[in-house]
């Protein structure tokens, strides 16, 4: 009983260090990014390898989900005679909940692992301390125009989905299950508020995509550096950020609104 | 004094509970190769880490060039480092750049040279490693004496006064090694660079170095110059150099008495 | 190292489809139109009940949208809803002072809105003026709890 209190004791502490390494080490390497157009180039650089390579999966997974919503919306809507408010309720859910969350569950899939494996086995393969001793940070190198590129292009990602998963439940409510397109756009304009929904889902998936990345990049850059250690920070960060923001969406849901 | 480029005194520094150097003292002449040398596991790539800043001693005095690494600050930290090279074990060359990006990546990062100036430079150093005609060649593409030798132009490519290899010569074969040993000797006396080469591979290493020293146990056990050392009666330099099996580093890990064990019945009670 | 040039010119277009998709959010999706602020016309209404009325709910004239309601706010006085609408500017000097405002129901469980109903009066409501002919939400669950009693009392 007093070594397992002990052992929980004693893992409490590595979680408390290594948040407090977390924390050193975002502050390092965003603090003085430099404004150069070097450092700008860079960032574009990872802005593809995060944003535009990510893409494929934003804009398929939201059109699927946006025409399940319309499918299931339909047969819900229709047994009430409210089918009319198929456009409020797929535009409403994924607004609010469905974007920014599987944005960001994507993201962490595709992109976040990628990075944790891209910066651990730059680790690995001691690319991180031989910019080091060639003199060239590799926090503000390598790790800052990551962070940054993740920032900026998860809430994109999430806008994209958005658009597109609305475009999915209007091709199945309205192209092929015949709801009115008047009443498809209007109630939705009038359900759908641009600050209270729009921008507060913008504000969620802004705070996802600082813990996916930050997760993401931390882990590649504190991991063990063999094979293994590898293959479990990968895992860890997959883990990590999903449990980090169902719970995180939860906390901003009720923050944004439990009021209205 | 002057002409020591590196000076470490009573160096202490360990691993968690694990000690890995206790009062270590080495000097590194100007103009030298001197290699440092023991068993693998002794922290020999943790002392290079030690002298670029990469790590801190928890005790004891790093001086190189002069100034005491552990006291600089991160600017002054990447200045120093702007004066010394390392070649790492495995290369470590930037996978996401050609051979050519590679060897300019010291020069675009420290200098404002114009482009064709780094093309001259870069091409001068690619030359001296003899791989000029590989420059659009990726790092995937290298073979494992490639890889290094293009590492070691990158090292070279600022001119730097101090040079740390570590392990240079591990897992090469025997054509790769002679070009490296070559190399690394032809560097040294051209470039009027003073070098420090961590290894286990005696033979070569012993060929090209100045002065050695001897790890082991997280001490200095021996050094000299190669002819001393090989002429050592101290049992545990002749073990290393001499490379015998068994000695003052024992063949076995620690353990019971063999007979003991065989007699024990710890893991086989249900089988 | 890829093609800087490609690189740039994805990461310009990524960019511009996220812009593109928040103008399409903001407009087409949520119904964002350009404020021109308070220099609109805007009149308030006292209610003794609101009902589900929320702000940003419609306000109607003979069913057709012609504004929404900005804000809703307890009148600390009479203890009634204050309702601040702000109507189209078109019908500025054109709805009479008398003008009706009754909150009513979209369908039986739909939203709640205000219905605007032009009276006779010639002077005309200006802004920031006053409806005084009010009308609360009709609550079904106490029509019909008044039903009940009614029918038990006979």
């Amino acid at each position: 009983m007093l070594d397992w209190l002990a052992g929980l004791g004693r893992s409490g502490l590595l979680v408390i260090a290594a948040l407090g390494r977390s924390g050193v080490f975002l502050m390092q390497s965003l603090v003085g990014w430099p404004r150069s157009s070097e450092a700008f180039r860079l960032w574009v650089q990872q802005v593809y390898a995060v944003g535009v390579l990510s893409l494929i999966i934003i804009l398929v997974s939201g059109l699927f989900i946006g025409m399940v919503l319309g499918l299931q919306g339909y047969t819900i809507l229709v047994d009430f005679g409210a089918e009319q408010a198929l456009g409020q309720m797929v535009a409403l859910s994924l607004t609010r909940e469905l974007a920014p969350v599987v944005a960001a569950l994507l993201f962490a899939g595709r992109a976040g692992s990628a990075l944790t494996a891209e910066i651990g086995l730059m680790k690995a393969t001691e690319q991180l301390s031989s910019m080091e001793m060639i003199g060239v940070d590799p926090l503000r190198r390598i790790v800052a125009p990551r962070l940054l590129a993740g920032f900026f292009a998860l809430p994109i990602l999430s806008l994209i989905f958005a658009m597109v998963g609305i475009g999915g439940g209007w091709l199945v409510g309205v192209d092929w299950l015949g709801v009115d397109p008047g009443a498809f756009w209007s109630n939705m304009q009038s359900a759908v508020g641009f600050r209270e929904d729009v921008v507060n889902g913008l504000i969620k998936s802004l705070v996802f995509a600082f813990v996916v990345t930050w997760i993401a990049v931390f882990q590649g850059y504190d991991l063990v550096p063999t094979s293994e250690g590898i293959s479990r920070a990968t895992t860890k960060t997959v883990v990590y950020s999903s449990l980090a923001v169902l719970g995180l969406d939860f906390v901003l849901t009720a923050l944004m609104f439990s009021n209205l | 004094m002057q002409d020591y480029l590196v000076e470490v005194d009573k160096l202490c520094f360990s691993r968690g509970d694990n000690p890995i150097f206790s009062g270590v003292n080495l000097r590194l002449q100007k103009g030298k190769i001197t290699a440092v040398m023991g068993p693998s596991g002794t922290g020999k790539t943790t002392l290079l880490r030690l002298l670029g800043g990469q790590l801190k001693p928890d005790q004891g005095q790093i001086k190189v060039f002069g100034q005491e690494v552990p006291r600089l600050g991160r600017r002054q930290l990447f200045a120093l480092r702007s004066r010394m090279g390392m070649l790492f074990q495995s290369g470590a060359l930037f996978t996401d750049m050609t051979v050519f990006e590679n060897v300019a990546f010291p020069l675009r990062v420290h200098t404002s040279l114009s482009e064709q100036m780094i093309r001259d430079l870069v091409l001068i150093k690619l030359e001296a490693v003899g791989l000029r005609g590989a420059r659009h060649l990726m790092p995937s593409e290298l073979s494992g004496g490639m890889t290094r030798r293009v590492a070691l132009a990158r090292a070279i490519a600022l001119d730097p006064e101090l040079l740390m290899y570590d392990e240079p010569f591990v897992g090469q074969d025997p054509i790769s090694m002679g070009v490296l040993v070559q190399l690394i000797k032809r560097l040294n006396q051209a470039l009027g660079l003073t070098s420090v080469i961590v290894s286990h591979d005696i033979a070569e290493t012993l060929s090209i170095a100045d002065y050695a020293y001897i790890l082991a146990g997280g001490k200095v056990i021996a050094e000299g110059t190669p002819a001393e050392l090989q002429a050592s009666e101290q049992a545990d330099v002749r073990q290393f150099v001499a490379g015998l099996p068994d000695g003052p580093v024992p063949f076995h890990y620690p353990a019971p008495s063999f007979r003991d064990d065989l007699f024990a019945s710890e893991g086989v009670a249900n089988a | 190292m890829r093609n800087q040039r490609w690189v740039e010119v994805s990461v310009g277009g990524f960019m511009l489809l996220g812009l593109l998709a928040l103008v399409f959010l903001a407009f087409k999706v949520s119904g964002l139109t350009y404020d021109p602020g308070r220099s609109n016309f805007e009149v308030e209404a006292f209610f003794g009940d609101i009902g589900g009325l929320k702000p940003r709910s419609k306000v109607t004239l003979a069913g057709v949208v012609v504004g929404r309601v900005t804000s809703i706010e307890l009148d600390e006085e009479w203890f009634e809803a204050r309702v601040v609408m702000q109507l189209d500017e078109r019908l500025k000097g054109k709805l009479s002072l008398d003008t009706a405002a009754a909150i009513q129901t979209s369908g039986l469980l739909g939203d709640n809105y205000i219905s605007l109903t032009p009276g006779i009066d010639d002077e005309m409501l200006v802004h920031g003026g006053t409806l005084r002919d009010t009308q609360s939400a009709l609550i079904l669950e106490q029509l019909i709890n008044q039903f009940i009693t009614n029918s038990t009392r006979d």
